[in-house]
């Protein structure tokens, strides 16, 4: 839906300074367009649980972090997210692939189509799910209202296969 | 070695500019000691995560020294987070792991595989640049300082006896509150 350099770009001028990934289909070819840009590091790490410990240490060494995983990562997340965002209290913001939403032919009838958003919403995480590329301005929009308010937040991008 | 006995070295050995995590154990023996702002009591915590959290700041802050004081069964919890640190080149980051063999503040039930497990092979192969262990009190006491001040990141493995039945960390107080003090030490 979104290209390497688009998500690349924004996410610098949003002024990322890292992001923490573990990748996917979708999301992993952004790698090589967020490892161009200057301002903007790109960390990988072994399980999305340690993102989010990663991205929490960046904030509180006075960086600005996201995280960047998919919603299978986003399950194995949770005693990191509830200690960073709810223990911790720290603004983190992430950008998690939606897996099948779009369409389950490699993976008919896949449950994260069932658990992922009641799971974002028992973490308590202000999300926004885009669905078309039309949507693209809603990543600046969501994420500069949360550093606003100080809040975590995170965009949901709607994925095809896995 | 007495793990508190060890983690003494470390509290006397740290710079005024080094940041220091604790966790589990190593937390609630840290507390007994004299506190500085750059002082991190992870606690709560999420399981295995100080080292990830670790990795964040030295990131961060590639100007500090970042010394995180982690249990074994904390490590087991997050082996892969020394790989992560090692393919990060986080060299200003330094992981001292307090092995014990049993998850202490749960009643001190045995880890895995106590015993059995070579740390220090894991970090060498995860990639780490400095590798040091230490069993008696007396050798770590020499050798502190040189092995913080070792091209990181470094990981020192401390093979120390549990403190039976003396009970887990407290958190020392309201967590987001801390973590606004702790920023505000690292800018000052």
């Amino acid at each position: 839906m979104f290209t390497g350099p688009q998500i690349a770009e924004l996410l610098e001028q949003l002024g990322v300074t890292h992001v923490v990934t573990v990748p996917d289909s979708t999301i992993g070819p952004w790698q090589a367009a967020i490892e161009q840009r200057e301002r903007t590091r790109l960390v990988r790490v072994c399980r999305e649980g340690e993102a989010w410990e990663v991205a929490a240490g960046l904030h509180l060494g006075g960086a600005s972090p996201l995280v960047m995983i998919q919603c299978t990562g986003l399950f194995e997340s949770g005693d990191a997210i509830r200690n960073v965002l709810h223990d911790w209290k720290l603004p983190v913001f992430a950008i998690i692939g939606y897996r099948s939403y779009l369409n389950q032919d490699t993976l008919p009838g896949d449950t994260c189509l069932v658990f992922t958003e009641p799971v974002l919403d028992a973490w308590k995480i202000d999300y926004h799910i885009l669905t078309k590329p039309e949507q693209f301005g809603s990543i600046a929009e969501h994420f500069s209202a949360c550093r606003a308010a100080s809040t975590p937040g995170a965009i949901i991008v709607a994925e095809g296969g896995a | 070695m007495p793990e508190k006995d060890a983690l003494v070295a470390i509290h006397g050995a740290r710079g005024p500019r080094d940041v220091v995590i604790t966790t589990m154990c190593a937390a609630r023996d840290w507390m007994t000691l004299p506190q500085q702002p750059l002082d991190l009591v992870f606690v709560p915590s999420a399981m295995g995560h100080a080292t990830s959290v670790g990795l964040g700041l030295a990131l961060a802050q590639p100007d500090r020294r970042v010394i995180v004081c982690n249990g074994d069964g904390s490590m087991l919890m997050n082996l892969g987070s020394l790989v992560s640190i090692a393919g990060a080149g986080a060299r200003n980051l330094v992981v001292a792991l307090f092995d014990n063999g049993v998850y202490e503040v749960t009643g001190s039930q045995p880890t895995p595989a106590p015993g059995c497990v070579d740390f220090a092979a894991i970090a060498r192969g995860a990639g780490f640049e400095s590798v040091f262990e230490f069993s008696h009190l007396e050798s770590w006491q020499t050798n502190v300082h040189r092995t913080l001040t070792c091209p990181g990141p470094t990981f020192i493995w401390l093979r120390v006896e549990p403190a039976v039945g003396v009970p887990g960390p407290r958190s020392p107080g309201p967590a987001g509150e801390r973590a606004r003090r702790f920023r505000d030490a690292l800018r000052s």
